[in-house]
């Protein structure tokens, strides 16, 4: 059984189609890069696995883990596995750090029948995941990315997806906005909570962080479908040639 | 005795107040039975104010003064235990604790209360006759019985209510508290009166906290004068649960002289129709009132804050910061009204007035108002009216939490910017869990005070938020 299964994915946004009939398949324990210019539909992709309803899926089917992903509520898929790494994190002011993931981790928990952790051992684990990911600060008295910059912010959404252990990782756009050590940060944060039953999505513009994370597959996307995919050395190609050769594929197609 | 009983309109009050007068006028001091008759003639001509006033537009007291009243003149119920009615449960707020039944100053070992730093708390009724010098110069200065209605009224009737006096130099670590509780099978028509006078350089933390325990009709009509003298500094915390049957006027009136210090926050959690007018007079230089309020309402609950300030000598600064959440069919009013005088250059006034509105038949209506006539002045002033940020929402179910606890953690961030102003811990964590206990629907059901819970840890949010 395949992680996800996306099958003709066609998505619009008040009426205007993104997402034009879209496959991919990921597996456990798999590495997928999405690159692709502007405006081609990775960002919605990752917003339509991970549940924001301002998108309208007209067409095709998304099953996770061998289950129909479109009907659950966003907090199950969160549940059940799936992880979107923002590529705007929202501030969130007067929610602390501490009780937003407090709140996070209990409902996680609930949700596989395990006990809530003592606020002693929630701490514990808060600071663990904390240094994996580098950040020095005092969490407890800060509201969500209120006032964090913005690679306190991208490394605030590994710190998360650290404390919450995904099956499924999206991260978009994780890396735009941030210099050569936050981005090692991130990358390191990913490579350190690979595991071989889990899997990442890794939507990026630039090869960039492919240097630090390694991707099993990279597929282009343009005009709202797959263009093209290949293995890590095509995203070496991109960066050197750029997109327009394969616009020029599709336009000969 | 026996109460008075009968449909309060204008001509049925000025009536009862002739036929009681001897009653009413029982303690007074000269000046103040002349000033109560100012003050009848006053309410003959304004009347109770009406919806065509514009600072009564929004908030209407007609049905309040539909049911039949009780009118007492004197106390009537004697020798009650008031500890048996009522107990504060908050852990370790240790105040001095006064209570008011029914309008009425509750004894407890005599009517004044003198600590040893020499503070004086005790019965307006008493200390009226014991302190004659201090009403004499303080006592209807500064509640306007000209313009308002219900203040007219208030002074033509009051006979009780707490007094508290700061003697110059004294500061009060332990705050006083005084719990309001009307506790009756009657419906009731009460009009207490409060002075409180700071001295220089004093400080005096005050709680007062409005409740109500057997669901019949109540009109509170309360009016409170509260003086700062030169660099006094009063922190006072306001606390609203009633019942959805009362009605709870408030009238405060505040003369600040120079570099003196106003922390107010009126916490409002239920109530039926609520209206709580603050006045403050920012007379001398250097002045500075912090206005604050939080007002949670739901079903058919309506409440009203107006807020004057008048900043009348230079250099002196506000701060207003109001917020609300309203849900079902309640509806909220704010009015801040910022006057600025001509000599009142380097005034700062700022003022803010945020609303979520949780349904479509929820309603506000929030006016700002500066009228400023001084041109070396920085003031500011904001309003809005939203829901919940959907982006923040689905943050926060994206990871895992519910849509119920999403909300819950929004609006407790948003109320709890308020409640983070309070500065006594225990206070402000209980008012942190009230808050919490509101958000979930389960304070309404409560029907005792806002600090009077039995069941102290009933609260199980998912988060425990005063441990982490």
């Amino acid at each position: 059984m395949n992680l996800l299964e996306i099958i003709n994915l066609k998505v619009s946004i008040n009426n205007k189609k993104i997402i034009k009939g879209l496959d991919l398949i990921v597996n456990e324990g798999e590495i997928h890069a999405i690159m692709g210019p502007n405006g081609t539909g990775k960002s919605t992709l990752a917003s339509v696995i991970a549940g924001r309803d301002v998108f309208e899926v007209t067409d095709g089917s998304v099953k996770y883990k061998g289950k129909d992903l479109l009907g659950l509520p966003v907090e199950d898929r969160s549940r059940e596995g799936i992880f979107l790494g923002f590529q705007y994190p929202v501030e969130i002011p007067g929610v602390s750090m501490t009780n937003f993931m407090k709140t996070a981790v209990d409902e996680h928990r609930k949700y596989k029948g395990l006990p809530q952790l003592s606020a002693s051992d929630f701490l514990k684990l808060m600071e663990e995941k904390k240094k994996m990911v580098e950040i020095h600060s005092n969490l407890t008295n800060r509201s969500v990315n209120e006032g964090f910059s913005g690679g306190e912010k991208k490394r605030n959404e590994i710190f998360q997806m650290a404390m919450l252990e995904p099956t499924l990782a999206i991260l978009d756009e994780t890396d735009s906005g941030l210099d050569i050590d936050a981005l090692k940060i991130v990358a390191n944060g990913v490579n350190k909570l690979r595991r071989k039953d889990n899997a990442f999505i890794i939507i990026t513009h630039y090869q960039r962080l492919l240097d630090y994370i390694v991707p099993d597959f990279v597929h282009v996307l343009f005009e709202g479908r797959i263009a093209k995919s290949g293995g890590k050395e095509l995203a070496l190609e991109l960066e050197s040639k750029g997109y327009d050769w394969i616009k020029q594929e599709q336009e000969n197609l | 005795m026996k109460p008075s009983t009968l449909v309060p309109t204008k001509e049925q009050l000025i009536g009862l107040f002739e036929q009681y007068k001897n009653e009413i006028c029982t303690n007074d001091i000269p000046f103040i039975s002349s000033l109560r008759n100012d003050a009848l003639k006053s309410f003959a001509d304004i009347g109770f104010p009406t919806q065509d006033i514009e600072e009564w537009k929004s908030t209407n007291l007609k049905n309040s003064l539909i049911p039949e009243y009780n009118f007492y003149f004197s106390p009537f119920e004697e020798n009650v235990d008031v500890d048996k009615i009522f107990r504060c449960e908050i852990h370790n707020f240790e105040t001095y604790l006064f209570t008011q039944l029914n309008g009425w100053y509750v004894y407890r070992h005599s009517p004044i209360t003198e600590l040893p730093n020499g503070v004086i708390v005790g019965s307006f009724a008493s200390a009226m006759k014991s302190y004659p010098e201090l009403f004499d110069k303080h006592y209807g200065k500064i509640a306007n019985i000209g313009k308002n209605g219900l203040t007219a009224l208030n002074t033509a009737f009051a006979q009780d209510g707490i007094f508290i006096f700061v003697p110059d130099n004294v500061s009060i670590e332990k705050p006083i508290q005084m719990v309001n509780i009307v506790n009756s099978n009657e419906n009731l028509f009460i009009q207490p009166r409060n002075l409180i006078i700071l001295g220089k350089n004093s400080k005096l933390t005050f709680v007062y906290c409005d409740d109500s325990i057997k669901h019949k009709n109540s009109f509170i009509n309360a009016c409170s004068e509260i003086f700062l003298d030169e660099n006094a500094e009063l922190d006072f915390y306001k606390m609203q649960n009633k019942d959805s049957l009362s009605t709870v006027i408030t009238s405060t009136f505040y003369y600040q002289e120079k570099n003196s210090r106003l922390h107010s926050n009126t916490l409002t959690f239920n109530g039926g129709v609520i209206r709580n007018e603050s006045h403050v007079a920012l007379a001398g230089s250097g002045s500075d009132a912090k206005v604050y309020g939080l007002y949670l309402m739901d079903k058919e609950q309506h409440v009203d804050n107006q807020i004057y300030i008048d900043h009348i000598a230079p250099e002196t600064t506000s701060y207003e910061q109001f917020k609300g959440i309203i849900d079902d069919n309640a509806s909220a009013v704010f009015n801040g009204h910022i006057h600025v005088y001509r000599d009142a250059q380097k005034t700062q006034a700022f003022q803010s007035n945020k609303n979520i509105l949780l349904t479509d038949t929820a309603h506000v209506s929030t006016k700002p108002f500066l009228e400023i006539y001084a041109d070396d002045v920085k003031c500011s002033h904001g309003a809005t009216v939203g829901q919940l940020d959907p982006e923040a929402l689905f943050y926060l179910k994206s990871r895992g939490i519910c849509d119920r606890n999403a909300r819950m953690l929004l609006l407790y961030a948003f109320a709890g910017e308020i409640a983070n102003k309070i500065a006594i811990d225990v206070l402000r964590e209980r008012i942190d869990g009230m808050i919490v206990k509101r958000l979930k629907g389960e304070l309404s059901i409560c029907d005792q005070c806002v600090l009077h819970c039995k069941e102290k840890d009933i609260i199980n949010f998912e988060i425990d938020m005063s441990k982490i």
